[in-house]
């Protein structure tokens, strides 16, 4: 069978699945939306359609990225729109069984919106809701929509059509339509993916290998996760196209082992592609062969870095090495080899379906098309995103992401993971492209964006993610090794509230060190989140060396709990939950906490009535309670023990 | 069992860079990496016991000691460190009186701090085996642990 015959069945058996009499289920079961609790949701959906004895298909798809509102289900009726409902735990989805798919109540009340043509009173087009508006989905287009174990599914909807158009090219001709394109790679350093090709292309030598980096290390981030897992064939076809274009016949996937998910669908992918010739010897009579194996991580972020995950698929220990040479030059056991990321992959596959003039419609003047990024931290909408490059960053964490948590303050975004930094409040109406994040000091990094809060403690936060790379260094050089371990020594001692003055200058220091003299990219940026912090938050740093006090009230030694004798009622619910026995009272007794015994879990601040509101958390401020239980004075209205 | 072993390894027939691949089926297989499997593999590879150590000893993922009957990680990504997945992990490291790294005396779990799992709009985020729970609160992280036998 070849691919135009191919096509026209999955075509036709798609278009069949939409005019199906029977309704569809389609369940968000992701690692997120299982995470959720989907696997109960499926449960409770079989249970409740074999009560009413109705018929209906259920299929389960990607992460449609809304992660906020998981688990997620949606509905699809003959002649109907897709109706998407939010937040559906078992007992809603037994409830929309049997109003909905059963009888014909739509439930609006527990809609969050419909996809599709046509128009349902009292439901939003789901693309209109403030979360999606400013969204502009290409690479996530099929997440959440197909089922993504099906080929036909990717193939109906304009998949592979992208490679066949390119095998009808030259391989100097891909890569001008790559170059014309204007895509950077989306690993995070955004070097020009046509001239990357272009080099391996040139590089001399038979053999040749394309890898795809999908050891999505960063913390914050799983961009790549929820592609893999959504719409794995998008990426593939890249990778495919990118063989042909560079001449490789063997490629790799270097896939993190902590997504199991991800791994199922690319060895089930890859199987489905054998099958229709789209992999292997000979893919679609071309004549052009290619190979594709997966190599699951073992755990070490350095691996993330290029030439060190070149040395974990050869077997040994992720080292990082110097370059020159390049991987283009040689790179896998001495070839030539070209490194993408999962995105960059999924990018290219796009603009050969399309055409490079249409990708560059999307984006700004020099980082064109559009990014994924994981919205996650203290933001009202977590979840997965697409937005074009050149969108401010208040667009995304307010118009997108509703706002901060429960209506607190900004305080920073931190973009680029632990190589990244964090952005104040007055850099909001940046543009997110390369350079602009460069000039902050930041980077564009592969796609975590983490919001924090006035809650949220930036020194806190440095020493968090020096813990990490402290940890994660690989020790082959001593500026990452010795700089990391001295930085996080520092930042321990200023949360610890043993700072002493010149740590901020010698920070500085060490900073500049480890950034100039690290060999690999992992050393060479993990000084960001202390020098972005420096920049701009140095006030939180100073109050901690200087006053001994922790403006957000977060760090351990620099903080107290006390209980207010004007406010407490001798509830005893504090005492109770102390996971310590640090609290003294009894019935109707101002409680008191024994400062001695306090670790500072924060338990009695969060299980006191809030009507009582007795509990105070305080940094640099000593508050006058008496030392043993006392009667209440007070008679509070409505109390009760 | 070290018929078992002969055989991870002979699947790969001698395949470029298959190391990592066969430690971390033989750890699938026995839970971890006996000080007889690495000299076993190193064998077997035709490669010194150094090197099979040197590269498993590199990547977090193998273990050289017995772990318990379920191993709980608990997630400490960025998104998880600030939504408080330090204070889950406390409390946890409390109730089963476990460092993290560790074992419990009852051989029952073994306790992991793990830097992301990329389930990171749901944190903070505890794993248990192959069930990853989100939105973890410490009392909901009590509850879920009592489930396991």
């Amino acid at each position: 069978m070849n691919f135009a015959d191919i096509q026209k069945r999955a075509v036709a058996k798609w278009e069949e699945l939409q005019r199906s009499p029977e309704s569809r289920i389609l369940v968000g079961a992701g690692t997120c939306g299982k995470a959720a609790g989907a696997g109960a949701v499926l449960r409770a959906i079989d249970d409740a359609l074999g009560r009413h004895g109705v018929k209906a298909t259920v299929i389960q798809v990607g992460c449609m990225g809304l992660c906020y509102a998981e688990p997620m289900v949606g509905i699809i009726k003959p002649g109907r729109p897709q109706i998407i409902y939010g937040n559906v735990q078992p007992e809603v989805a037994t409830q929309l069984i049997a109003d909905y798919v059963a009888n014909d109540d739509l439930r609006p009340d527990l809609a969050l919106g419909y996809i599709g043509d046509g128009k349902i009173d009292g439901i939003p087009n789901l693309f209109d809701l403030p979360v999606l508006k400013p969204q502009v989905r290409l690479i996530l287009r099929n997440c959440g929509l197909i089922d993504p174990e099906n080929i036909d599914h990717y193939i109906a909807n304009g998949g592979y059509s992208g490679l066949v158009k390119a095998l009808s090219m030259s391989p100097e001709a891909i890569i001008e339509e790559i170059k014309r394109s204007g895509l950077r790679g989306r690993g995070g350093a955004g070097f020009p993916t046509g001239q990357k090709w272009e080099f391996c292309r040139r590089a001399p030598g038979t053999e040749k290998y394309i890898v795809c980096n999908a050891d999505e290390g960063d913390p914050g981030a799983f961009m790549n996760r929820s592609l893999l897992e959504g719409d794995p064939h998008s990426v593939l076809e890249g990778m495919v196209i990118g063989a042909y274009a560079i001449g490789a016949n063997h490629g790799y996937i270097y896939c993190r082992a902590e997504y199991p998910l991800a791994l199922e669908r690319l060895r089930l992918a890859l199987k489905q592609m054998e099958e229709y010739r789209l992999i292997g010897d000979d893919i679609l009579g071309s004549g052009f062969n290619f190979h594709i194996k997966i190599k699951e991580g073992a755990g070490a972020f350095v691996c993330g870095e290029e030439t060190a995950l070149l040395a974990s698929i050869e077997g040994k220990r992720g080292m990082p090495r110097s370059r020159p040479p390049f991987p283009a030059i040689s790179g896998l056991w001495g070839k030539p080899t070209n490194i993408n990321n999962v995105e960059t992959w999924a990018n290219a596959a796009l603009i050969l379906q399309r055409g490079a003039d249409w990708y560059a419609q999307y984006g700004a003047e020099r980082s064109k098309g559009t990014k994924t990024f994981a919205l996650v931290g203290k933001v009202e909408r977590t979840g997965l995103i697409e937005v074009p490059l050149g969108i401010t960053l208040r667009q995304i964490i307010y118009d997108i992401g509703g706002g901060i948590l429960k209506g607190k303050k900004f305080k920073a975004v931190q973009t680029g993971g632990p190589s990244g930094g964090c952005l104040p409040a007055s850099l909001l109406d940046s543009p997110v492209d390369y350079e602009s994040l460069t000039a902050a000091g930041s980077i564009m990094g592969s796609g975590g964006m983490i919001v924090a809060d006035e809650d949220t403690c930036m020194v806190d936060l440095t020493r968090y993610f020096l813990t990490f790379t402290q940890a994660e260094s690989c020790g082959k050089c001593p500026p990452c090794r010795v700089g990391t371990r001295q930085m996080l020594d520092i930042l321990t001692r200023i949360v610890q509230g043993q700072g002493k003055p010149g740590d901020i200058q010698q920070l500085e220091r060490i900073a500049m060190t480890v950034k100039q003299g690290s060999l690999c990219g992992l050393g060479q940026t993990a000084p960001n989140p202390v020098l972005t912090t420096l920049r701009y938050f140095r006030d939180e740093y100073e109050a901690h060396i200087n006053q001994k006090r922790c403006p957000a009230l977060v760090c351990k030694d620099l903080i107290a709990f006390y209980i207010l004798p004007d406010k407490c009622q001798g509830c005893m619910i504090c005492m109770r939950n102390c996971p310590v026995e640090a609290i003294k009272g009894g019935r109707r007794l101002v409680h008191v906490i024994d400062q001695d015994k306090c670790i500072k879990c924060g338990t009695c601040l969060d299980v006191c009535p809030t009507r009582f509101s007795a509990v105070v958390k305080v940094s640099g401020e000593h508050i006058e309670v008496p030392s043993q239980p006392t009667p209440v004075q007070k008679e509070e209205k409505g109390s009760e023990g | 069992m070290p018929d078992e072993l002969a055989q991870i390894v002979a699947e790969y027939g001698g395949e470029k860079g298959a190391l990592i691949p066969i430690l971390q089926k033989v750890q699938e297989r026995f839970g971890y990496l006996s000080e007889e499997a690495i000299s076993r593999i190193a064998k077997l590879c035709r490669i010194s016991e150094s090197e099979v150590f040197g590269v498993a000893s590199f990547y977090a993922q193998f273990y050289f000691t017995r772990r318990g009957r379920h191993s709980i990680k608990v997630c400490l990504g960025t998104a998880c460190h600030v939504r408080g997945g330090e204070r889950i992990l406390d409390e946890i490291k409390r109730e089963l009186r476990v460092e993290s790294g560790g074992t419990t005396e009852d051989s029952k779990f073994s306790l992991e701090r793990v830097a992301c799992f990329g389930s990171c709009a749901l944190a903070p985020v505890v794993v248990i085996d192959k069930d990853v729970y989100g939105r973890m609160t410490v009392s909901k992280a009590k509850e879920v642990i009592t489930q396991y036998e």
